[in-house]
């Protein structure tokens, strides 16, 4: 692999940019690998990246219906935080956090890594009192967070709308600093890039077409270009987990919906964090290149439409723009949809099925991005050792059965 | 923006005025403290998820705040009928998807 640097900037400036090595290859298919990845997104990425750095696996391949990095990984507002109520998921996505802050450097790659903060309001006394319990409960996970008043939300960002004339007046939010964005397709292109270079197969258009399986073991994947056999196949398709389930005759505790976001013309720099508000449903950042980058909640009905409905985008440049009311001659340059898949407690599966060799890493839901290389760790080790890393352990299949829920839903109040 | 045909009112109306409440033809099991903890779970929280015709409830809020059932596609998002609690569609599904 070619290192990035400074010094490579300059050296390929003389020779005009034209001898960069390719990022990566684009292999025929071997007939067997030890580890497939059906998803070729962030944490499929990812795991196939940990898989080859920190276990050693080194023949495995991503299958990928599509092209690297094309689903939800580019389809997301790109927020990353770790700030949620309970312990099992604080812990999961705090680990994602810590190899956040030091992505760039381990992947030779600039995921453009912001630590912003990012706020989330409250609008009612019942929202400040689950801000002030979720701000406790995550400062006894050793999780940064404070509870902020409107006086120091106006202080921060001085563009919005605090006064007590609006229709949800902001009575505080809490606060977490190391929270930020990330760029999203950086983080798919680097994760690939150091997968590639160390020698995973990354199949693009291959479209997994039928899982094969005998004795309660899998064997492999059917694919649009042909059977490629596997010891060990891992899932990681987001909104289509449930097609590659029932592949394999499994049914999953999700459904799958459109979630969608929007960006704004660029603008001059405004706002320089992120604000989301669970309450009136919307949330905002700015990005480098000055568009506004604006979240919308999920549409209620199931789909893999990848668009949304238009009643949503009204519902959340409402609140966009009674918040911030210099933003209501803002135009919107795009609008798309991501297929989400969501389990009914708000937190992922990452569990072993009862086909040998068979994993799931699925159920991200609405806020996934910001996992990508937690969930890409520890579903690497999953993969490798045949059972639950410590901190996946509690994210099987089976909690839908036991009972044992991870309720973030409401607990943590917020729009992802 | 979908326009749907509720039965009760028989006339087409917006989608704002309606909610989606998910899977229809879930039946409650008859007897929840004979049933096992795995049957129990897969009534709760497991669902079909299909990728192509799919039977759903919705409730027609804002009208008359009766539910009602639709089949409709998952990805043309094209409504095939609209029946009422009790009534079979005529509309089979053929998803791709999700188990069944």
């Amino acid at each position: 692999m070619q290192r990035y640097s400074g010094f490579g900037l300059l050296k390929h400036g003389l020779s005009h940019h034209e001898n960069w090595q390719r990022a990566w290859r684009n292999p025929e298919p071997k007939s067997k690998y030890d580890v497939i990845i059906v998803g070729g997104g962030g944490h499929g990425l990812a795991t196939a990246y940990y898989l080859a750095r920190e276990h050693g696996i080194t023949n495995v391949a991503v299958v990928e219906k599509g092209w690297l990095g094309g689903g939800n990984t580019a389809r997301n507002t790109t927020i990353v935080r770790s700030n949620y109520l309970w312990g099992e998921a604080a812990w999961l996505y705090e680990h994602a956090m810590k190899l956040w802050e030091g992505l760039s450097q381990d992947l030779n790659y600039n995921v453009m890594f912001s630590q912003r903060g990012v706020m989330n309001l409250g609008h009612t006394l019942q929202d400040m009192r689950d801000i002030h319990r979720r701000v406790n409960a995550n400062r006894l996970n050793g999780i940064d967070g404070e509870v902020l008043d409107v006086r120091q939300i106006q202080e921060l960002v001085p563009i919005m709308d605090c006064s007590r004339s609006t229709r949800y007046p902001v009575l505080g939010a809490s606060w977490q600093p190391r929270g930020g964005v990330a760029r999203h397709d950086a983080v798919a292109w680097g994760f690939a890039r150091g997968a590639d270079a160390r020698g995973v197969d990354l199949l693009q258009q291959t479209e997994v077409t039928g899982i094969r399986e005998s004795g309660g073991r899998v064997l492999g994947v059917e694919t649009t270009r042909g059977f490629i056999a596997a010891d060990t196949v891992g899932v990681v398709a987001a909104g289509n987990s449930s097609v590659i389930a029932k592949m394999a005759g499994l049914r999953l505790p999700l459904e799958s919906h459109p979630l969608q976001a929007l960006v704004s013309e660029p603008l001059k720099p405004v706002l320089d964090t992120v604000v989301m508000s669970n309450h009136v449903h919307g949330y905002v950042s700015q990005s480098d290149k000055g568009d506004l980058v604006i979240g919308a909640g999920i549409d209620g009905y199931n789909g893999y439409g990848q668009r949304g409905s238009y009643p949503t985008i009204e519902h959340t440049l409402q609140a966009i723009v009674e918040l911030f009311p210099m933003f209501s001659r803002v135009r919107m340059n795009r609008q798309w949809g991501g297929i989400v898949d969501t389990t009914p407690d708000a937190c992922p599966i990452i569990s072993a099925t009862p086909v040998g060799g068979l994993f799931f890493n699925c159920g991200w839901g609405t806020g996934g991005f910001k996992a990508t290389p937690g969930s890409g760790h520890v579903f690497a080790a999953t993969l490798a050792a045949g059972k639950a890393h410590p901190l996946a352990a509690p994210f099987t299949i089976d909690r839908f059965i036991s009972g044992k829920l991870i309720d973030e839903h409401g607990a943590a109040g917020v729009a992802h | 923006m979908l326009h749907i045909y509720c039965p009760h009112c028989e006339e087409y109306r917006e989608e704002e005025e309606f909610r989606p409440k998910g899977e229809a033809h879930i039946a409650r099991p008859k007897a929840p403290e004979e049933t096992d903890d795995a049957a129990w779970g897969d009534y709760l929280f497991f669902r079909k998820n299909p990728r192509g015709v799919h039977h759903e409830q919705w409730l027609h809020a804002a009208g008359c705040r009766k539910f009602f059932n639709v089949t409709r596609h998952t990805v043309s998002y094209e409504i095939l009928e609209t029946y009422k609690v009790g009534q079979q569609p005529t509309a089979r599904t053929t998803d791709k998807g999700g188990a069944k």
